[in-house]
């Protein structure tokens, strides 16, 4: 279908179905129950699944198949959503010619620092990309956002106010971001019995752009392009003794995985229209590092989960108090109780940071692959196979060569 | 091929379900019953605690929490009751809000705007908080304030001093009770030019963001029209731990009096570094050397340790004051928890009261009737005729008679000008009260230049 082999096209359906029946999915608890803490299908943490696994997804066209690190990348989805709020402040709420506007910003900005930093690779790439994302993020929290020229409204964030030209808008339509008349904003509550489903406009728009550029991403990987992409992480030397310039292939995949970021970027301020510097900071770049190695990097679902999964422990996680523990061991006699709540008190709440560095040892240790690779050892345990050799088994080829420098 | 037929029904299905999905909320969001967003059905109510408990102003949002927790006893009936002893409005009968047990949630701001909307969102969209409190950053408070207008609740600002939050940001489902940075200048200005003299030359450190800005501002502003000169007004970048760079050529500049507006780390940072530089031992222009840092608070005070001693700023509360209402505040924070608490805490706490209670006297939870109540009032402060000196008067929450002006949703009450303690007798024992600025004196009109640019707006009751 599409193009696709069976094995993508079934992938590609999987993505569909979770991303389609999320607000389902992400709600096992009745609402009153004890669990509902751990509930995530609210709107706004289910877009925020979505825009993060589009970023991540873009992350990994760079990284998981030309290997090489970029430390920066956050600085497109922070140039993205600038763009997108500067649209709902001169033209219109609507968030196609915002969302279009920021891949179109974030794309022209990748492509100038792609084309300086990508004439060095390994860690110098790294350090380029870094240096380049923290410039776009102290130009955006104070250089830009002085009283003269403000153009970032710098540590408050950008937003929309009563008083902006918006030359497009008309009064019949809603006051927040919205896609032709149908505002962002608007949820419909399925209650089905003790459970409650949320299903939200802007999230339905992020999930049919996911599955759009999930797509894109999957043709990237199986076309002679992504082929290309990958010789270039086994071997760029020798590509480069064979006389190809692989500078082109490499700047191509930075401005897509460049324009995914603006996408994401622009997402994120179509749904909640406000743009904060702290986007573009070298932590926000860390995550989305974070993000790929988690789920696995290389691997087409593998940045959606990594993705989630920080997302789910920063949201739900961090929201976990004393109060709710308590409650929780209330069953228990008082010392007991106390006791437990203590021992449980350092990995929650604010905490959240200790778990998910903890999680995120396991995985590297145990599951070099990512999470795509605990899922696999899963799948193969259910169908008994106790060892099947991998394809391409190590003897064949030889050893993977470290990425060099030029 | 029966695979295929499968797979074929399910794209189809997908696609009849996505269509459904994104045709459904228009058609049913319009019908729904609720009056005004997260209305209260049960015998409980979610107030949203959005606090930073992780980054630089973890601190304060600590002590925010213990704050709210307290308050949240008081109002549930708990504990000695606190300052609802001492509040001038009797409405609250310490069975809850209009008789529905305060629950709340808390989150993690982590000092981003970012983090803070989502963690907001999430307390709005899945715990049903009727109300967002909390913050200790002004870049947040905007943030949050501007979310919790487009949701429909109602945000009670924490810790945020700048003057756009109810300046050219103000909205009218956010209310502050914290004093801004142009009060800072007012109250602090006539006290240095008591003490240091009128002919001063003035040399300003400034945190390169918007609060650095608008306090710099104002306490140029403040200062000039008493006769000081400013020499110059350095900006520095947020990130620096280290400023012996920008020290230095104070030395050289003619200045003598020197100015930090820089707060948390930043200010223990460059205080350090200014004292290292025996600045405060100089003479210059026959003077001696004066630093100045004008906003205060004490747990900054405890991180710069011994360098604060003597050095003038302005501050919301401090604990050491004697009123009844600072008194009992004091005694049931130090009961529960064992140490007295910050202005941070102090703010939180009121700001919790004064959402109850404005809910008690609106018999509502709905924000526009919440905002009536808490601003809509024809009483105003003493002293200060003003077309804009109308709005609800209360008393006994610590800081004396206190306006809640409905123009713009600041209070006003007494701003305290405090001094680094020469002699502390213990380690929460750091500043001590120099002078206590009458509110008329801090007054400005709503229209004033720093504060305007901004539109109220009307409340926002969601749904």
């Amino acid at each position: 279908m599409l193009g696709l082999n069976k094995k993508d096209t079934t992938l590609l359906l999987v993505v569909a179905v979770l991303t389609l029946f999320a607000p389902f999915i992400l709600n096992p608890f009745p609402t009153d129950s004890a669990m509902a803490q751990f509930n995530a299908g609210y709107p706004d943490l289910m877009q925020r699944f979505i825009i993060f696994g589009i970023f991540a997804i873009g992350f990994n066209i760079l990284f998981g198949l030309t290997g090489y690190l970029s430390f920066g990348h956050a600085a497109f989805l922070g140039v993205g959503s600038y763009s997108a709020v500067w649209i709902f402040k001169l033209f219109t709420y609507n968030v196609i010619p915002a969302i279009t506007l920021s891949v179109v910003i974030a794309a022209i900005f990748s492509l100038i620092i792609g084309f300086v930093s990508l004439r060095r690779s390994g860690i110098y790439f790294s350090i380029l990309t870094l240096a380049f994302a923290q410039m776009s993020f102290a130009l955006a929290y104070s250089v830009l956002s002085n009283p003269k020229f403000n153009l970032t409204n710098g540590e408050t964030g950008l937003q929309v106010y009563a008083d902006d030209p918006q030359w497009f808008h008309r009064d019949s339509l809603p006051d927040l971001p919205h896609l032709f008349g149908l505002s962002m904003n608007s949820t419909y509550t399925l209650d089905v019995g003790a459970w409650r489903f949320d299903f939200n406009a802007g999230y339905y728009l992020c999930a049919v752009i996911l599955m759009i550029v999930f797509f894109l991403a999957i043709r990237i990987f199986r076309s002679p392009f992504g082929m290309m992409l990958r010789a270039v992480k086994s071997n760029q030397q020798r590509m480069n003794y064979t006389g190809l310039n692989t500078r082109p292939y490499t700047l191509a995949a930075f401005v897509i995985s460049g324009m995914y970021a603006g996408l994401a970027g622009g997402l994120m301020a179509a749904m909640d229209p406000l743009a904060g510097a702290e986007r573009m900071q070298w932590t926000a770049s860390g995550e989305v590092v974070l993000m790929a190695i988690l789920g696995g990097a290389g691997t087409l679902i593998g940045p959606v989960l990594g993705a989630g999964f920080i997302k789910y422990f920063e949201n739900i996680f961090s929201k976990i108090n004393d109060t709710v523990l308590h409650s929780w061991f209330s069953f228990l006699p008082d010392g007991i109780e106390d006791f437990m709540v203590f021992i449980v008190h350092p990995f929650i709440g604010k905490g959240w940071h200790l778990t998910l560095g903890l999680l995120f040892m396991l995985v590297v240790v145990f599951l070099p692959g990512g999470l795509v690779e605990g899922g696999q050892r899963i799948a193969r345990l259910l169908k008994g196979k106790k060892k099947t050799p991998p394809s391409d088994g190590e003897d064949h080829h030889p050893k993977k060569p470290p990425h060099v420098a030029e | 091929m029966s695979k295929n037929d499968v797979t074929r029904r399910g794209v189809l299905k997908t696609g009849a379900i996505a269509g459904a999905g994104v045709a459904l909320p228009t058609i049913f969001t319009a019908s729904s019953a609720a009056a005004y967003v997260n209305e209260p059905t049960g015998g409980t109510v979610t107030l949203g605690f959005n606090v930073p408990q992780t980054g630089p102003y973890a601190d304060e949002g600590a002590d925010e929490l213990r704050a709210y927790e307290l308050a949240v006893e008081h109002l549930n009936g708990g504990g000695d009751g606190g300052m609802l002893n001492t509040f001038s409005s009797k409405a609250l009968q310490g069975n809850g809000i209009m008789g529905k047990k305060v629950q709340f949630v808390t989150g993690d701001t982590q000092t981003k705007s970012d983090a803070a909307r989502a963690s907001a969102k999430s307390m709005i969209e899945k715990d049903g908080a009727i109300m967002i409190t909390g913050g200790s950053s002004s870049g947040v408070a905007v943030a949050v304030q501007g979310l919790c207008q487009e949701a429909g609740v109602i945000f009670m600002a924490g810790l945020t001093h700048s003057n756009d939050t109810t300046g050219k940001d103000k909205k009218a489902n956010g209310f502050r009770h914290f004093f801004n940075a142009y009060m800072s200048g007012a109250a602090l200005a006539p006290v240095l030019a008591a003490r240091y003299g009128k002919d001063r030359k003035a040399y300003h450190l400034t945190a390169d963001y918007t609060w650095g800005w608008t306090q710099e501002e104002s306490i140029k502003a403040a200062t000039e029209a008493l006769g000081w000169e400013t020499i110059n007004a350095v900006k520095t970048p947020l990130a620096a731990t280290d400023f012996s760079s920008y020290i230095a050529p104070v030395l050289n500049s003619g200045a003598d009096v020197l100015i930090l507006n820089h707060y948390g780390g930043n200010m223990v940072n460059s205080l350090t570094n200014a004292v290292q530089f025996g600045l405060r031992e100089k003479m210059v222009n026959g003077k001696q050397f004066e630093i100045v840092v004008p906003l205060y608070s004490r747990l900054m005070a405890k991180g710069a340790g011994a360098n604060v001693k003597g050095i003038l700023g302005s501050t919301n509360w401090h604990w050491s004051l004697q009123d009844e209402g600072s008194k009992a505040f004091v005694k049931s924070f130090g009961t529960k928890y064992g140490f007295p608490p910050s202005q941070a805490a102090h703010t939180c706490y009121c700001q919790a009261v004064l959402y109850a209670d404005a809910v008690q006297r609106a018999g509502s939870f709905n924000p526009c009737a919440v905002e009536e109540a808490l601003t809509g009032g024809d009483s105003s402060l003493p002293g200060i005729s003003s077309a804009a000196n109308k709005g609800f008067l209360f008393d006994g929450l610590g800081n004396g008679q206190t306006l809640y002006r409905g123009a713009d949703h600041q209070c006003f009450k007494d701003v305290l000008v405090v001094r680094g303690k020469e002699n502390p007798t213990s380690e929460f024992d750091l500043l001590e009260v120099v002078e206590v600025t009458p509110a008329a004196q801090v007054w400005y009109e709503p229209d004033h230049p720093m504060f305007a640019g901004g539109e109220l707006g009307t409340c926002n009751p969601g749904a």
